[in-house]
Formats: structure tokens, sequence, C-alpha cells
């Protein structure tokens, strides 16, 4: 039986625009066909925005990819309807341990608190990531919805113009041009777009390699997120062990600086290391083995006139955190609602610089992070590596010393703080919902409360009333009402207060709240968080 | 709170001592470790973030620029 990723999805047919006598003009282009080009081009199309995938592959993606996807990227698959599929195949997990030598220092629990849809972790292959997307893409296409996906299109020219993109496209048959009013870039850490558009993408190389084995086995290991410092199957490095489905498990094996890679990978020398782990009679099979380094870097901007950059195209970090894919998918879900609103006329294109603004900052955020982590993981000097063993020896014993292990700060939502788009806050409810936040889950009367949220702008009314008809400038408000309140929505969205209102973005982030329903205050908002605010100050 | 740099240790000199016999027969690398637990443990202690900023300034080489 062939796997999924080694069968053709998408596989190259010949489009009606390869024989148009001029260059064809679509609204949207996106480049890639992984994680975070298929969820751009499943929200615009869920929009009726017409767009066309172009991806020079035809396959799902193989090899050592992502495999933890984070609850805030299940819940924008959730609104691109494709997140349960995703949880149902993927290895559910909340817990990880950490290790010091030869024993267990301690455990923790990532979603130690209840009342939510989403698990804080899934294990899954990106390949069935992917496939559960494709899977998506033929649904959308089935009800008539304008998504294009072309397997076989490998992007070789881009020519940028004030109000549009030219593509040159290779295909088995031959050259083809598209022009696009808007060009998504989601080709990856080596972005051939962004080379072509001679545009830089600058950070921190890590000295360190590692070894990547995905390994089948029957194994007795619990599907925890497993992290060693100096072990003595490895001494001197550390080594994560991580459940997939089916089976597969992901071991991550750092290897040092000054090593001979090809070497190290052969099976002569990785089976030796990973029995050392596993024990002498483990019987395993190795599905993917590689040697990866890697850097912490990012584009300067991540808009460029008509083009639009997201994913590891526009950032990359190191893998401890899980920040890469689960941070992709964040720049689309607020990229999407915005360039709709742009193309329909209803926003200024300045809007589309707070995508720039907010999921610059983001990455920032993921850099800082995946940085200390690796840091702390791979430490720079003598006296570096004392303080974190020190760290490892005093949290075996006490609490104090638990926050500052850092096997990889795992990835949580962004908080927009200080976002153009952010209107105002009001005292005494609670800091965790404020403006700029993603939207926390909770049980609702009839389901749970993110499924109800997304795709429009919306105005929660806690315990309180707030009318129907609003809109202005042609972008509608939808109204939620809530009473009969579970303890986790009263306490995640009122805390000590009695009553509260909410307005939510497209992406299901707080735009702004209040303690009471304000007609004029709440239209104030929407303009600031659809980038029309200068019309209130002017 | 500001950072403490008056005298605030009664009995000085017994704690000094106390101080060094952590460190006696001590290769160089379990002293270091000594020590670095030893701030890990205070720095927690003292919890407060300003503090202990204070405190990592006050710790740097004077500027003999």
């Amino acid at each position: 039986m062939s796997k999924i990723f080694e069968t053709p999805l998408y596989p190259y047919a010949r489009s009606k625009d390869q024989d148009a006598l001029h260059p064809v003009r679509r609204p949207v282009v996106v480049i890639g066909a992984g994680p975070i080009g298929l969820g751009a081009a499943i929200d615009l199309a869920q929009q009726d925005v017409p767009v066309v995938v172009l991806d020079d592959n035809d396959k799902v993606s193989f090899g050592s990819r992502a495999i933890c996807f984070a609850k805030r990227a299940l819940e924008i698959t959730d609104r691109l309807g494709c997140g349960d599929p995703l949880v149902d195949r993927g290895v559910v997990w909340n817990l990880g341990k950490v290790f010091f030598d030869d024993r267990q220092i301690y455990d923790f629990n990532l979603q130690p608190e209840t009342g939510h849809k989403r698990p804080a972790f899934i294990n899954l292959q990106q390949y069935y990531f992917e496939e559960s997307l494709v899977q998506r893409v033929r649904d959308l296409q089935a009800e008539g919805k304008p998504i294009e996906l072309r397997g076989g299109n490998k992007v070789s020219a881009i020519g940028q113009h004030d109000d549009h993109v030219t593509v040159e496209i290779d295909t088995p048959e031959g050259p083809y041009n598209l022009e696009a009013d808007w060009l998504i870039a989601c080709d990856g850490a080596n972005s051939p777009t962004r080379r072509m558009l001679g545009l830089d993408f600058i950070g921190r190389v890590f000295e360190d390699n590692f070894l990547i084995a995905d390994t089948i086995m029957q194994a007795e290991f619990p599907t925890e997120r497993w992290f060693w410092f100096d072990p003595p199957f490895n001494r001197g490095q550390s080594a994560l062990l991580h459940k997939q489905p089916d089976n597969v498990w992901r071991i991550d094996l750092q290897l040092g600086w000054d090593i001979d890679k090809e070497k190290e990978m052969k099976p002569e020398n990785v089976i030796p290391r990973l029995k050392a782990m596993l024990g002498e009679d483990a019987k395993f099979e190795l599905e993917w083995v590689s040697i990866y380094t890697f850097q912490c870097r990012r584009m300067e901007h991540f808009r460029h006139g008509h083009v639009l950059f997201a994913g590891d195209a526009a950032h990359q970090v190191s893998p401890f955190g899980a920040r890469g894919a689960n941070s992709g998918l964040q720049d689309t879900d607020n990229l999407c609602w915005k360039l709709k609103l742009v193309m329909d006329g209803l926003a200024p294109e300045s809007l589309l610089d707070t995508y720039d603004t907010e999921r610059v900052y983001g990455a920032d955020e993921n850099i800082l992070n995946s940085s200390r982590s690796t840091d702390f993981i791979t430490p720079k000097s003598d006296t570096s590596r004392i303080f974190r063993d020190a760290v490892l020896d005093l949290a075996e014993q006490h609490d104090f010393a638990r926050p500052l292990v850092n096997s990889g700060r795992l990835s949580v939502p962004c908080t927009y703080d200080g976002s153009a788009l952010n209107g105002p806050d009001c005292d005494g409810l609670p800091a965790d919902l404020r403006p700029g936040s993603s939207a926390r889950d909770a049980p609702v009367s009839d389901g749970w409360l993110l499924d109800q949220l997304g795709n429009r702008f919306q105005m929660l009314a806690i315990n309180t009333d707030a009318p129907d008809d609003l809109s202005d400038g042609g972008i509608a408000i939808e109204t939620l009402r809530f009473d009969q309140l579970s303890p986790e929505f009263a306490r995640r969205y009122l805390g000590h207060a009695k009553q509260a209102v909410y307005l939510m973005r497209p992406d299901q982030h707080v735009v702004a709240r209040w303690h009471a329903f304000d007609r004029d205050a709440v239209i104030a908002a929407l303009k600031t968080a659809t980038g029309r605010g200068q019309e209130r100050s002017a | 709170m500001t950072l403490n740099l008056k005298p605030n240790i009664k009995g000085a000199d017994d704690f000094y001592a106390e101080l060094l016999a952590l460190h006696e027969g001590r290769t160089k690398a379990q002293s270091d470790a000594i020590n670095a637990r030893l701030i890990l443990l205070l720095a927690n202690h003292i919890g407060d973030r300003a503090v202990l900023r204070d405190a990592m300034q006050q710790a740097m080489p004077a500027d003999r620029g």
C-alpha cells in the first residue's frame, strides 16, 4: 500500500488560463500548498474570494516537518471547517516530562483547566494535516466555492506593479503567465518568492545539529512529551521523544556542532544511538532520518505592495516550542479577513499594513521564546551551562526553579498588545481577554463558544442587551447574547464583573470591551479595527 | 523596594566564614555549581525584578575607562 505522501493528490492538469491569449487576472494567487498556503486559500474561498494555489509539487510533504499542532491552530482549523478530522486522527497530549541525567525532575500539564473544546496540543504528521486541508479544498469545490489547486505549477518569475503582480509559471507543458490582484507567498523557509524579489531574511544562526528520526515501533511509552537534558544515552546533549499516529515516534537527538553529517546519518550510526535510548532489544523501523540545523530570523516586513508573505517564508524559528506551523496559521488567520475587506473596498489598503505590524510582533515573540529555549538547551558558555545545570538540579527539589527550566516554551496564541486596531479596554474585566487577545473558549448552552465566533465582526452581549442592526460603512456586526453562563464562560469573560460587551474581529480576537453597550463607542471601535479610525479624528 | 547597600548581616565574620566553608575542599567545578545554585536560591527569595536588576548592575565590574 502506498503511503499518503507518495500519492499525487493534486497532479498537474492543464488550466484554461494556459490557453488564454493574454495573461488572465486572478483576484488572489497563493504560492505553496503547505499548511499555511492551503489555510489561506480555504479561508478566502469560504468568503467567496476566488483563489488559485500554485505548487511545484503534487503531493503532501514528507519528512522532518511539523508534528505539534497547538490549541490555537486547531481553533483556526475549526473556523476553516477541518478541525475534526485533524483532532480525530491526532494524538492528544497535555502532559510533558523533563528528565536530567538518569532521572525525572518534574512534569507539567499544559491545559490544567476545563471547558475547552480543543486540547493543548495534538501530534500529527504534517502530511496528514495537509491531506485534511486538501480534502477541505475538494469539499469546498464540490460546494461550488471558487478555489483551485494547481500541482506541477512552479513559479519562475514575479513582477511587482502598483496595483497587481505578474507571475510566470513553468509547467510540464511549458510556461504561462498570470496576473494577480494579490499574491500570498507561503513557499517555506527557502521561499523562492522572497529570493526572486531580492528581499532579506536576517537573524541568528545556531551552531548545533539535531538528528531527527521518525521511528515506527510498538512501544509502551505514554503519550507525553519527554525531554532529556544530558541523558546517559546522549551525554552532554539533549533528547526529545514524542508520539505521532500510526506508532510513529519522533526522536530528536542533539549532536553538537562539529560532526560529520554524512556519517551521522548512516543507519549503522543512527541505529546504535536509538538502541542506547530505547534499549538493545527495541524493535523499530526508520520512516525518516535527517540532520537539521536552525536559524531564528524574519523578514523586515511581511507586506511588499501587493505581495504578502506568511509562514516560514516570512519567519523561521527553532523547533523547540512548536512555533513554526502554529504561528504560520495565525498569520493567515490575521491576513485573510483584512484582505477581504480591502478587496471589497470596505477598508483602505493601509489595513494590510497592520497585518505586517501585528504578525511581525507575533514573529518577534516567537523568535524571542525560541532563542531563549535554544540558549537553555544548548548553553553558549561554561557559565551558562553551570547556571543551566543548577536550575535543573534545583528543579528536582524545589518548585521555584521549575519555571526557569526551558525545554521549549510551547506555542500559545499571540496577544496584539498595542496594535493600532485595538479599541478601548475597561477596568474590572479579566486581563487575559484584553483588546488584542484571541477569544478563549468556553462551554455555551449548545456547544462551544468558539464554534460561534469568527468570519465577521461580532458583539458579545454578556448578561446585558444590545441591538441587532449595527453596521458602519457596509461592515455589519452580528450580535450574540449570552446569559445562563457556564462557570468557565463567566470566569473568563466577566471575572468579578456582572456584565460586559465585547467587540470581536473576524479572526476571533478582541477589539474592545465595555461594561455596557454604547452605540457610538462600538461604531468608533469598529472603525478603528478596520483601519478607518482616522475618519473619526480628522 | 530598593537594593540595600548598607550593612544588613548580623555577625558578618561568621557569615563570611560559612560562605567559605561551603567551598572548602571542593573542586572548581563543584564550587561553581554551588555558587550558581546559591544565586538562584537567593534571587528567588528576593523576587523583586527591580532589586535583582539593581544587584546585577552593582555586581558589574566598575567602569575603569
